[in-house]
């Protein structure tokens, strides 16, 4: 399968890519290219020029930087999955990327190109959504960061202008306490999800839930957060039961699609079931088992 | 680029695939176009030490890269142990899928040296054999993983 003609560019630097892309408006930055050629060559996508920027030097890191910790667009799942650092502190992360595609997917796909790719099945939007990750632009008129919940616009559409580069996503550390936990519903491992849930738990004082956040994925357009069942379990000291009445508000308000790879009833279901595992998970990594 | 030890050049349509160019061009067929769609892992080179999928990267995009086909394996008419542990352990039924599971059992080795099961059955994940021969491939890339631990142990004495 061959993609459609298409110029080829390889800037030197990052202003050098973003004055190809403001001179041409059909163009789309190449990063892993494990997403995008895959749709070039299924022609559903047909760029008239290619920016490549995967050899651009300096946007492949993981670094501390005061009260985040910095990721450039560059850096590989398979490095993302084996950062001691994301595992530590952004579980959640560091097991949606172990969970994308293949050793080969991982070894060349990044987190700006999934990001800027905005597949709501895929697995790493949903965990920057709940993580409130902030996502760094470069442009002409210069350098803007916007939060995870504007970023992501519609299916397969981000913030991101034709003119931009996504450069850095950063990771705002967690309260002491916190825990995190990502899991995915697919027929095999390396499918994309048929439903996700990504939770991030902070304790308080006597166990008592200071923060909740649950992210959905592949239910809609983009990666959702669940806030009614957050609200709900802020505040409370959690049990079994409290977890179970969580799961079941934070279907509330979401409308899954129907089709192929399960019905809307189906995923609803699933939700459910994968908000309660995941805030389990997370809460016996944040301390608490038993739940 | 350079491909098992050799430098080549020449100029590609941008469009070019790396699967294609390794094939057409430099007439090393031994890498298979399977699946064409970046899923079934036939065409898989070590590029830069890490496994990839031919067919999902650019021949442009691995201009300066340093390549490893299946052809670079082995060493004139002795088998690289990973080939000699397969053909030992019955790792191949019809061949096709062969040339990208030594790649990929190539890449996993290095890295690990070790690998349980586990880690073997991740590693070829991207690599789909459709004579279901799993079995016989995990055995073969256990075996070389220990006939590689034995020679270590040689030499080290």
């Amino acid at each position: 399968m061959i993609p459609k003609k298409f110029d080829y560019y390889a800037p030197s630097s990052l202003n050098e890519a973003i004055q190809l892309l403001t001179e041409n408006e059909e163009a789309k930055v190449l990063a892993g290219g494990q997403s995008l050629l895959g749709l070039m060559k299924l022609r559903l996508a047909a760029p008239t020029a290619l920016v490549d920027i995967s050899k651009l030097p300096g946007l492949s890191y993981v670094r501390e930087d005061g009260d985040h910790l910095a990721i450039g667009a560059l850096t590989t799942h398979d490095t993302i999955e084996h950062s001691p650092a994301i595992k530590e502190k952004f579980t959640v992360l560091n097991e949606a990327a172990s969970k994308i595609g293949d050793q080969q997917t991982r070894n060349l796909g990044t987190i700006g190109g999934r990001a800027c790719h905005a597949d709501p099945a895929a697995d790493l939007p949903t965990a920057l959504r709940v993580l409130d990750a902030e996502f760094v632009m470069k442009g002409k008129k210069g350098e803007r960061v916007m939060p995870a919940s504007d970023f992501f616009v519609d299916f397969f559409t981000t913030a991101v202008g034709h003119d931009e580069v996504l450069t850095e996503i950063r990771l705002p550390y967690l309260p002491p306490k916190s825990a995190s936990a990502y899991l995915k519903h697919s027929l095999r491992e390396h499918d994309f999800a048929i439903v996700a849930a990504g939770t991030v738990m902070t304790l308080g004082d006597g166990n008592v839930c200071r923060e909740a956040r649950i992210g959905l994925g592949a239910i809609g357009p983009t990666p959702l957060r669940a806030t009614t069942a957050e609200q709900y379990l802020k505040g409370k000291v959690l049990d079994e039961a409290k977890i179970a009445d969580a799961a079941v508000k934070a279907v509330e308000g979401v409308s899954p699609p129907s089709d192929v790879h399960g019905s809307k009833q189906y995923r609803l279901e699933m939700i459910k079931v994968l908000t309660k595992r995941s805030l389990r998970l997370a809460l016996s990594r944040a301390g608490i088992s038993g739940i | 680029m350079r491909v098992n030890h050799k430098d080549y050049s020449g100029e590609v349509e941008p469009r070019t695939l790396l699967v294609y160019f390794l094939r057409d061009e430099l007439n090393l067929t031994g890498t298979h176009v399977g699946c064409d769609t970046g899923h079934c892992g036939a065409c898989t080179v070590v590029l830069d030490g890490k496994a990839v999928k031919s067919c999902m990267v650019l021949a442009v995009q691995a201009s300066g890269a340093e390549i490893l086909t299946v052809e670079g394996l082995a060493d004139d008419d002795r088998l690289h142990p990973i080939q000699e542990a397969f053909r030992e352990n019955h790792g191949v039924q019809c061949g096709f899928c062969t040339p990208g599971l030594l790649m990929s059992s190539l890449a996993l080795l290095r890295e690990n040296p070790h690998p349980t099961e586990a880690d073997i059955r991740r590693g070829i994940e991207g690599n789909l054999c459709r004579c279901t021969g799993y079995v016989n491939v995990v055995k073969s890339i256990r075996a070389a993983a220990e006939a590689a631990a034995k020679r270590r142990m040689e030499v080290e004495r």
